[in-house]
């Protein structure tokens, strides 16, 4: 698995995702949001988080359109795999990666916290070290999270099982209550169609090293290297 | 030529900034205030004098990165 890690002006994350994948066993290489092209035989991209031109316009407006945007664009036109956490998930919607928008979180507040997601599906190449239905504890850290669409896209979303990961409590009901932003349908993550396209605001890559508080981010990397290594 | 481009959000779109704001107008005592709605503007200075190519180029500044059109709607309004 030769993962791309992309660092934007503001990026803060990328260092912590790098080496969450490089703990799975995959290579990593950091690429400038300038350049033009992925490094040869690139697997996975990283749209990494942090805060992508210190949140100027709107979350990800700026990043989304960056030279390295069209090349990550044309990798997952291809069947490449891009995984956007946060600032990233952000930077996917507005680049066209993935539909919708992340708002301000409807209780206008930061929220920085532990929190469990529900595993919609375990078939993907993001998820298969998981259990469908699985309750998983990771990190939120973000004040624009509240997952909008149109009602016919999240029609399709639904319809289509695109919807990746959802907020819930510890035991695993999804309730307004668990939900941190006021995302519809308390969306946490969502898949392109192709599902080679995961973004998602939680961050798995805070959670792989129980000396730090949890290891139930590492599923993800894990899954990722074994996608690599099935293929 | 200078020109205003307004960006705001679409009706039925959540604005919880704008109700806040409403929420301090309405607590400092400010009487009429029914809703408000929060949003964005841009002035733009622009080269060259034809109107129809200045609004054709703010209209793609709008598109490509100005408004997120899945929320937003904007207005581009030339100054003379």
């Amino acid at each position: 698995m030769k993962a791309a890690v992309i660092t934007f002006p503001g990026s803060n994350r990328d260092g912590d995702v790098a080496k969450a994948l490089r703990q799975a066993g995959a290579t990593v290489e950091n690429v400038w949001h300038g350049d033009h092209q992925l490094p040869a035989g690139t697997d996975l991209v990283v749209l990494p988080g942090g805060f992508s031109y210190g949140d100027y316009l709107r979350c990800g407006a700026i990043a989304g359109r960056a030279h390295i945007m069209d090349a990550t664009r044309a990798h997952a036109a291809r069947g490449g795999l891009v995984l956007g956490i946060c600032n990233g998930f952000q930077i996917a919607c507005e680049s066209g990666l993935l539909p919708g928008v992340l708002a301000r979180n409807a209780n206008l507040k930061f929220v920085c916290k532990r929190q469990h997601l529900k595993v919609e599906r375990n078939d993907t190449a993001f998820t298969s070290a998981y259990a469908k239905g699985q309750v998983i504890d990771v990190c939120i850290a973000h004040g624009e999270g509240n997952y909008i669409c149109d009602t016919e896209t999240l029609a399709r979303l639904e319809g289509e099982g695109l919807v990746a990961f959802r907020y819930c409590d510890a035991d695993g009901q999804i309730t307004a209550e668990a939900d941190p932003n006021g995302s519809l349908n308390h969306i946490a993550g969502i898949y392109s169609p192709n599902r080679n396209v995961l973004g998602l605001m939680p961050h798995p890559e805070n959670l792989i090293d129980g000396l730090v508080g949890g290891t139930d981010g590492r599923g993800m990397f894990e899954s990722l290297v074994g996608a690599k290594n099935a293929a | 030529m200078k020109a205003r481009v307004t960006v705001t959000l679409k009706t039925g779109v959540l604005d919880p900034q704008g109700k806040a704001i409403e929420g301090a107008l309405k607590s400092l005592g400010i009487e009429g205030v029914g809703s408000v709605r929060q949003g964005k503007v841009f002035d733009i200075e622009l080269d060259g004098a034809d109107n129809a190519a200045a609004e054709a180029a703010l209209k793609a500044a709008c598109e490509k990165l100005l408004a997120n059109t899945v929320i937003e709607n904007y207005r581009v309004e030339l100054q003379a």
